[in-house]
Order: structure tokens, then C-alpha cells, then sequence
């Protein structure tokens, strides 16, 4: 469990800090989820995915749940999530984060940040349709183009 | 736009934690229903995920990886790991188990024969006659045994032989007393004096010991020899062909 947390925890840790800004509750969030894998190892299905983008999107989900003072947490074993990318190597994912980071680069900035604002800051579509000033049917279609550009990434 | 158009939408904001209130209910509801967009979900799912691997950042403090070892090593291990076992995981099982059962079986038989080896043995050290015979032989020899010529009254001990011998077995056995003492070179020899009237048939030397005694068992002669007598000689040492004469002893039974 230690080789596990050694090789994803720093992943957990920036994707805290990213969504929390302080580093205090982001070490919390890495170890509430470090933990919770470790208490139910069956949360993860092996057979159905990959382990990196699966802990990278929990730590998401607890740290929203962290701002938001959240009494429900999100329950990690609803989520699944299929990756097409190599991911299995600490290299592997620096390839890939390199290349997400030109896609992303690369989209209409709209498109970006109404991404962020519903990954990063955990923004419901109608709060980002109001801080924006879009129409919810756009905010929709941005947040869904946006996620097709990076799948396209790596569908070669 | 069908209803189902209208969810494949909605997954997208659901993926990324964007859709609430009534909307995400009714989302949900149909997910329930539809493994079509279930799997569009763990797509978008994915897709978002790569949102979070392009994120980059510091590593985590190294309090953090005390806090966590100390709080696992702090908590028992989870008894269940929900995880499907397929049938290869248990072929080192299964032939661990078959090793222990052929070690078993093995061991089993290794008993019965060794409690095989010890009857055996058992019986043959319990042979009451080869125990007694091998007495004898070494009363033969032994230097505690007195021993006494018995003779008729009124004469003096003269030398004397008892021969047995079965032809069918080839065994023979000499028993001899009162035997003169040979001079330096010499032995005594045994002949088998044949039925058909050939000449007769060495077999085997002795030579009395202090006390004029003699043992001659089982001497090498040739199979199916039908006696008609047996004689004694002297030869010098090495034993001979054909007798010398004088003959010493001569058989009187049959």
C-alpha cells in the first residue's frame, strides 16, 4: 500500500491543492483518500480501469466535497472511468500530462474555462452560466466539446 | 430532441460534477435504466480524469507519508478484498494440496513397510532353531563349556567322530573329540566314501583344537554324492586329492 501511495501521492496532493489552494486541506484530502482505498481495496476494480485518473478524480470529488462542507460524501465506488491512455509508468503519465496540457492550450478559452470551473472549482452549470453570462444550453455544449477534444488526445 | 438525446447531454455536465438538483435525478434515474449511456459516462469520466493528470504540483509533504503509514499500521488490515478470484489462483493451491496428499499416501506406505521389515526381522530372530544352532556353534568354541569324553568303563578315551550328512541339501556337519594333536604342516581331512565305488570324495579339513575337538560344517563337495561310508586321513596342510594312508577314522553307521 505504501509502493501505491508512494507512486500516486503526489497526483492526490496536486489535485487537492488545485481545487483547495491551501496545503493543510489538501494533505487532509490526500489522506482521507489514501485511507479509504486502503480500508476498502475493493472500491478500485482493477479489471475495469486504471488506477492513476481513477485516484486523480477522487481527490476531485473529496476535495469539492471538502469546500463544500459537504455531509454526503461522494461514495468512490460509483465511480468508474475507462482511459484509453498508457498510464501505467511515472513517465507514461508525464507524456501524457503533456499533452493534455497542449490540448488544453490549444481549445477556444471559453471552452477551457468552463471546464475548470466545473472540474476545478466544482461550479454547477447554472453557477457557471451566471458567472459567465452563457446561456445554459452553451455551457453544456462547451463543458461536452471540451471533454471530446481531450479524449481525442488519445484516440490515435 | 428524444429523451435519450437529451441525457446524452446531460452526462457530460455529470461527469465533471456540473449537473444537480432534479436534473441530476432524472439523469440518474435513466442511468439506472440504460448501459449505453453508462458507458458514455466512464468515457466522459475518463475524459475528465485527464483534466486531473494535467494538473501539475508539488509532491506531498513528507508528514503527510508518516501520517498515513502510522494511521494504517494503527487500523487492523480489511478483512474483505472484494476481488474475483479466477480458477488460476487457486492451481497453486490445488497442487499444494495434491503434494501434501501424495506425502500422506506415501508416508502411510512407508509405515506399513517398515512394520512388513520388522515382522520379518522379528520372525527371523525369533527362529527358536537358528537361535538354538547358533547357540550350539558357539558352545562349540566356548571357552566356558567343560567338556567330557564319556566312554566304557575301564578304557581310555580314543578318538572319535559323528558325521551327519543329507545329500539332498548337500549339508554336512562333523562333529570330532579325543583327536591326536597333528605335528606342524599337517591337517586332517574328510572323505566321503561314494556309494558307486568311485574314489573317494574330499570333503573339507579340520584340525582339533587344545582341547582335541573339531567342527567341520558345511565343506565344500559336490552336489548329489550318495554316501556309502566316510573316512578320515592325514594330508599335510592344504589338503589332497586322494587319501593317505593309513585311513584314522572310519564311519561304522549309515
Amino acid at each position: 500500500m505504501t509502493e501505491l501511495y508512494d507512486r500516486h501521492s503526489c497526483l492526490v496532493y496536486s489535485v487537492a491543492l488545485r481545487v483547495l489552494g491551501d496545503t493543510g486541506a489538501a494533505e487532509d484530502v490526500l489522506q482521507d483518500v489514501f485511507l479509504q482505498l486502503w480500508r476498502n481495496p475493493g472500491a478500485f476494480n482493477a479489471a475495469r480501469g486504471k488506477l492513476a485518473p481513477w485516484l486523480a478524480v477522487i481527490a476531485r470529488h473529496k476535495a469539492i466535497d471538502h469546500v463544500r462542507g459537504r455531509r454526503e460524501q461522494t461514495d468512490i465506488e460509483d465511480i468508474v472511468l475507462s482511459v484509453d491512455a498508457h498510464l501505467e509508468e511515472a513517465a507514461d503519465r508525464e507524456r501524457a500530462a503533456t499533452k493534455i496540457r497542449a490540448a488544453l492550450a490549444a481549445m477556444p478559452g471559453e471552452q477551457r474555462k468552463a471546464l475548470e470551473m466545473a472540474f476545478f472549482q466544482g461550479l454547477t452549470h447554472t453557477e457557471i452560466a451566471q458567472q459567465t453570462g452563457d446561456p445554459l444550453g452553451t455551457v453544456k455544449t462547451r463543458i461536452r466539446s471540451g471533454l471530446i477534444q481531450l479524449r481525442k488526445v488519445f484516440e490515435q | 430532441m428524444s429523451a435519450h438525446e437529451q441525457y446524452a447531454e446531460d452526462l457530460a455536465l455529470y461527469a465533471v460534477g456540473a449537473l444537480t438538483g432534479a436534473e441530476q435525478q432524472a439523469l440518474e434515474q435513466h442511468l439506472a435504466d440504460c448501459p449505453a449511456c453508462r458507458r458514455e459516462l466512464e468515457s466522459l469520466r475518463g475524459d475528465a480524469s485527464l483534466l486531473a493528470l494535467s494538473v501539475s504540483g508539488p509532491a506531498a509533504p513528507a508528514r503527510s507519508r508518516e501520517r498515513f503509514t502510522k494511521a494504517v499500521a494503527g487500523e487492523r488490515h480489511p478483512r474483505t478484498v472484494r476481488r474475483r478470484r479466477s480458477f488460476f489462483e487457486f492451481v497453486p493451491l490445488l497442487a499444494a494440496a495434491a503434494v501434501v496428499l501424495i506425502c500422506i499416501l506415501l508416508w502411510r506406505e512407508n509405515v506399513q513397510l517398515r512394520r512388513r521389515l520388522d515382522h520379518a526381522e522379528a520372525r527371523m530372530l525369533d527362529d527358536s532353531a537358528v537361535a538354538k544352532a547358533r547357540e550350539i556353534v558357539a558352545m562349540f568354541n566356548s571357552p566356558n563349556v567343560a567338556r567330557y569324553s564319556l566312554t566304557a568303563m575301564n578304557s581310555t578315551p580314543k578318538p572319535h567322530a559323528k558325521c551327519m550328512y543329507e545329500m539332498k541339501s548337500g549339508h554336512l556337519l562333523l562333529l570330532a573329540s579325543n583327536l591326536a594333536p597333528l605335528p606342524a604342516g599337517k591337517t586332517y581331512q574328510l572323505w566321503i566314501i561314494p556309494m558307486t565305488g568311485d574314489k573317494p570324495v574330499p570333503a573339507g579339513m579340520f584340525k582339533p583344537n587344545a582341547s582335541g575337538d573339531a567342527m567341520l560344517m558345511d565343506p565344500t563337495i559336490p552336489a548329489g554324492v550318495e554316501a556309502k561310508n566316510f573316512a578320515v586321513t592325514i594330508e599335510a596342510e592344504g589338503g589332497s586329492a586322494t587319501p593317505t594312508m593309513p585311513i584314522q577314522m572310519m564311519g561304522s553307521g549309515g
